[in-house]
């Protein structure tokens, strides 16, 4: 257990899958650690569901190989292998009670009944549905079978659990509060969760690191602040968040240089025209002049769309405070940012 | 002018009238259902009652008359050697096709739902509905011939080298017979071709329904693949199955043609009702004759029922 080896729990060795002409995962490498809660990131398309799936040996990839623990995982079922997934529509057996659901794992590997049944309570309990056990599954909402496929996968003490973008079926409240469950529940078990979603603040909250999936490729795999602050793409500087992309004859207009680049709106300040650039930032701010186009109205911040003088737009994130300067559509601004929150991208 | 149009059309008298039932809707759903409720009550249950009623009527041997005085004498001729057998052979040989049927139907139909591609099932849907487009005792008289001694089916075992086994098979008790069309081996072969769509059918929409995630999600928890048919897929498919079977089963006990044209022409209880009500004109007795299939029916449902059949609808 002390070698570097084992504290890997998953390892993709250039894995690809490709269907025909289409390359849903191509030429992938990552590791994850043992115990780490990974998340991977993309749009519906970009192979990160796929990627779960070759982990979780429903499809086998086409390149390269991919080992769980060590272990290489060529050729062997699903049914041979030490994960366990939540699906993302639940796949609860209807004909069975939600006791028998969670303890149908431990049935198929014919522990005892006795030990059986109190393995699956426990893993209820642990969910908060203890005493749920003798409904079925169609007597549950959709909060409650989430929660019934996580102690179904989780009963079985799996070295990996996959989950299936498991929040998406559910409003945004419940899913705000299975977010803080689940990051809990994974502190307490301590198993390696790997999580597939396409909610980038799903991601961001919950994570120790994120991989930024792309047309079957990884963009980029860095721990939430990181991807956040320093995104190495266009691509993930756009997707993670929001962006203000700069290309071309604008950048260097912007910057000073050319090559692409991006500012967050909330990094970009906003001063009455005629006003100048605070002088204690003056010696290393970029500014610039523009008209507000419209205001939209976001309850604790409000967003601006701001034409500049010399033609493009800037998206500018403004907190709704007393103190703070606000302007009004059609007002003539200054707008300026410090040139650290400036991000560049290579290539 | 758009809008003139619309309010000429809600004002005339067929837009009051559309109104007038969107805003009724429990009305509306009324006067939908009387018509087909006055037919299902009336027709369809009323004579049914009016069986029941019968059966218990008797017909007077001297006068060919029916005497209207309630008697259970119908029911307990039922259970005469002769009638008795002509129950137990009719149902014996419902249980035997409902059986083969599923065990024909269910790889069929599995294919059809889990890897038949959307021209294959289009294909393999057509391939199941065409011998229903034609003619019923076309179809039969055709088995007629292919069972018979002369037909194809004898004729292939002969060139086989193997007509003597077919001749031991139907030397065999029970199935004993000269010919696979004088036997009961083909009154079941012919009654499994024509009932065996109805089993195809709703057993190819019961597993349709399985998503395939129950499927990945058994094999996920560590089941290989025979304990995830046994444990995931079969339950789920036993409500297919037994409307399947509801099909097969029914149609088997009240079929009257079939056992006529081909077999060992021992009478079945379809042909049992032909004969009181038509050549001897008893017409209780053939009342009673035709409640046995109910009877049956109602028994063969609460056993599937107590079996759990119906559990995961």
């Amino acid at each position: 257990m002390s070698s570097a080896k084992s504290s890997i729990a998953v390892t993709f060795q250039s894995v690809s899958r490709h269907y025909g002409a289409v390359k849903a995962v191509d030429n992938v490498s990552f590791e994850i650690l043992d115990g780490e809660f990974f998340a991977m990131l993309g749009p519906s398309g970009s192979g990160k569901t796929t990627c779960l799936r070759l982990i979780a040996g429903f499809e086998q990839p086409t390149g390269g190989s991919i080992s769980v623990h060590g272990k290489s995982m060529v050729g062997v079922p699903p049914y041979d292998r030490d994960v366990n997934t939540v699906f993302q529509d639940y796949a609860l057996f209807p004909h069975m009670t939600v006791a028998e659901n969670v303890a149908y794992g431990l049935m198929i590997k014919k522990v005892a009944s006795a030990d059986r049944k109190r393995r699956a309570e426990e893993a209820l309990e642990m969910v908060a549905l203890a005493g749920f056990g003798n409904r079925k599954p169609s007597q549950l909402s959709g909060g409650q079978r989430q929660r019934v496929a996580l102690a179904r996968a989780l009963v079985n003490r799996p070295s990996v659990l996959l989950l299936d973008e498991p929040l998406g079926a559910l409003d945004l409240k419940l899913r705000e509060q299975m977010q803080v469950e689940l990051k809990a529940i994974q502190r307490q078990v301590g198993i390696t969760f790997i999580y597939v979603t396409h909610d980038q603040g799903e991601a961001l909250s919950m994570s120790d690191r994120i991989a930024v999936f792309n047309q079957g490729r990884i963009e980029q795999m860095a721990p939430p602040s990181e991807l956040y602050e320093r995104p190495q793409t266009a691509f993930v500087a756009g997707f993670v968040g929001v962006s203000n992309l700069l290309n071309g004859e604008l950048a260097t207009r912007l910057t000073g240089q050319p090559g692409a680049c991006s500012i967050r709106p909330e990094k970009i300040h906003v001063e009455p025209a005629g006003n100048a650039v605070p002088p204690r930032h003056a010696d290393r701010a970029m500014s610039a002049t523009g008209m507000v186009k419209s205001v939209l109205y976001l309850g604790a911040g409000s967003r601006y769309d701001v034409a500049l003088a010399g033609g493009g737009d800037l998206t500018v994130m403004l907190q709704n405070r007393d103190s703070s300067y606000l302007p009004n559509q059609g007002e003539s601004v200054l707008l300026w940012w410090n040139a650290k929150d400036l991000m560049r991208f290579q290539g | 002018m758009a809008s003139l149009t619309e309010t000429t059309r809600s004002s005339s008298s067929l837009g009051r009238l559309s109104t007038y039932f969107y805003t009724r809707p429990s009305l509306l759903l009324l006067l939908l259902l009387v018509p087909p409720l006055l037919w299902l009550g009336i027709i369809y249950l009323g004579s049914l009652f009016s069986l029941l009623l019968q059966s218990f009527f008797q017909l007077d041997d001297f006068t060919g008359q029916v005497i209207m005085q309630p008697t259970i004498d119908n029911y307990l001729r039922l259970f005469s050697t002769t009638n008795l057998s002509i129950i137990l052979r009719t149902a014996g040989m419902a249980a035997i096709v409902t059986v083969i049927s599923a065990l024909i139907a269910f790889p069929l139909a599995y294919y059809m739902a889990r890897y038949a591609g959307s021209r294959m099932k289009a294909l393999f849907y057509v391939a199941v509905m065409l011998p229903l487009w034609s003619n019923y005792l076309v179809r039969v008289y055709a088995w007629k011939l292919i069972l018979a001694k002369e037909g194809a089916i004898h004729w292939i075992f002969n060139q086989l080298g193997l007509g003597g086994f077919l001749d031991w098979i139907l030397s065999l008790p029970v199935i004993e017979g000269s010919s696979l069309s004088t036997s009961y081996l083909g009154t079941m072969i012919t009654f499994v071709y024509i009932w065996l769509p109805y089993m195809i059918l709703p057993v190819q929409a019961a597993l349709e329904r399985v998503p395939r995630s129950l499927i990945e999600a058994s094999s996920d928890l560590g089941a290989k693949p025979g304990e995830t048919f046994r444990k995931v897929i079969l339950p789920l498919a036993i409500p297919g199955v037994a409307a399947g079977s509801i099909f097969t089963f029914s149609l088997t006990l009240g079929d009257y043609i079939i056992p006529q044209l081909i077999g060992s022409s021992r009478p079945f209880i379809g042909q049992a009702v032909y004969q009181f009500q038509g050549t001897s004109g008893d017409i209780p007795m053939a009342a009673a004759f035709a409640m046995v299939p109910i009877a049956i029916m109602a028994v063969y449902l609460a056993i599937a029922k107590r079996l759990g059949a119906f559990d995961a609808l």
